[in-house]
């Protein structure tokens, strides 16, 4: 049989990526992890870590991802900057095809793909894209200086947006759809306190509505049925993530409704010797430190699914 | 490792290094607290290389250069814009994939 290049490929290079990737280079694994962007993920764009243990002041997501990376590259983790057009994940040897024609093989993948912001899907939001509709506050914010712009959504991406935007815009309201937030208490403390932030409650943007110059109001539905307009030129839309697995054999692969890979508590899918970590799993909470902390799982599995094969490098005792 | 092939470019040269350059120009306007523009960084470096002598890769600072984002109505980053012969041939915006780049900058060849 055709020899794997690699025992394991790491696939996309976010905090669950880098993970794998410093304990398997670390457990001096012929390891490899591709990247189609910079690594980091969506922490890259995460205003500010507050939660992050070890970190007691906080710390801003892109420092986060730079300590991340460095430290799996103290390790020697071999990275490739890349964009995969195919993922064979079937049989003894996965292979893994590059944009450029390449093709990779490794006896294990662990999937860190992640996810993305999920868009509302209404008229305008497509057309006012970067033109007053953003998915990013951090990216997007300072446009907005003393300007009154809207946030959508109600988990802690968009309270914790919400209030990073008060540092820019003169007004900012939170369109939620229900009667109360998902939001973590903390953050919804200080949002009711902020003098800048206000709530539409039980409330639906039905519509981005603009001009030459971008965005300037939005259509609303409130609860009663009752249509309005609210005057804004941004709308920043917050409403969770949806699974970057385009590339996933789903009719081979198990995953839920949403299409998340479902995994097991040792992060093994229902391919033998492909493993998932991070917010492509399925599951209820997606935080920096579960991604990691399954990250680490994966790749641990990978070790004690590749047994007691001797490592392609030999044990060195000059460091 | 930035390329040195990439163009940085400011307010004040704008005029004339893109819009009076006859050859086209892609401008990546940034900023240094954006992460998507940094996620693009590495994808622009090689373009750079893979464009030489044909087409201008630039970016522009947006924190330091307000005027010409301002121009072109941005108000999102990274946004990417083609020029060609001081005409605006088509944009980006987001961290989008390689090949989207070379599709949008073959437009102005």
């Amino acid at each position: 049989m055709q020899q794997a290049q690699y025992q394991l490929i790491i696939v996309g290079g976010g905090p669950a990526g880098l993970t794998a990737g410093l304990y398997a280079a670390r457990g001096r694994l012929k390891v490899l992890l591709v990247e189609k962007g910079a690594t980091g993920g969506q922490v890259l764009v995460t205003d500010w870590v507050d939660n992050y243990p070890g970190f007691i002041e906080g710390i801003s997501g892109f420092d986060l991802v730079d300590k991340m990376t460095a430290h799996a590259d103290r390790f020697g983790l071999e990275k490739k900057y890349a964009t995969i057009t195919a993922l064979n994940l079937t049989g003894e040897i996965k292979s893994v095809l590059l944009e450029s024609g390449e093709i990779l093989t490794a006896k294990t993948i662990i999937l860190c793909t992640g996810a993305r912001p999920r868009k509302l899907d209404i008229p305008g939001e497509y057309e006012f894209s970067g033109r007053g509709v953003s998915y990013c506050a951090t990216c997007d914010g300072p446009f907005y200086r003393n300007q009154e712009i809207a946030v959508v959504g109600g988990g802690n991406t968009a309270i914790q947006d919400a209030l990073h935007l008060t540092k820019f815009a003169s007004k900012v309201t939170v369109i939620h759809r229900r009667s109360e937030l998902r939001a973590t208490k903390i953050l919804q403390e200080k949002a009711f306190c902020n003098q800048k932030i206000d709530f539409l409650w039980n409330t639906q943007v039905l519509e981005v509505r603009g001009n030459k110059n971008g965005v300037d109001s939005l259509l609303l539905r409130h609860h009663n049925g009752d249509e309005s307009v609210l005057n804004v030129t941004g709308l920043f839309v917050l409403i969770g993530v949806t699974p970057n697995n385009e590339l996933l054999p789903l009719d081979q692969l198990r995953a839920d409704e949403g299409g998340f890979v479902i995994t097991d508590g040792e992060m093994a899918t229902s391919i033998p010797g492909v493993f998932a970590a991070g917010d492509i799993r399925s599951k209820q909470s997606r935080q920096i430190i579960n991604a990691a902390g399954e990250g680490a799982v994966a790749e641990l599995s990978v070790e004690h699914y590749l047994g007691n094969q001797a490592p392609d490098t030999p044990l060195n005792c000059s460091e | 490792m930035a390329s040195d092939k990439v163009v940085h470019i400011s307010d004040s040269e704008f005029e004339n290094k893109i819009m009076g350059n006859a050859l086209p120009c892609l401008v990546d306007f940034w900023a240094p607290w954006c992460g998507p523009c940094k996620a693009i960084g590495p994808v622009i470096d090689e373009l750079a290389s893979e464009f030489d002598g044909k087409v201008v890769i630039a970016k522009m600072n947006v924190d330091d250069n307000p005027a010409t984002p301002g121009q072109f109505g941005i108000r999102a980053i990274p946004t990417l814009i083609l020029f060609k012969g001081g005409e605006v041939v088509d944009q980006i915006t987001g961290a989008v994939g390689k090949s989207q780049l070379q599709d949008l900058i073959k437009k102005a060849l």
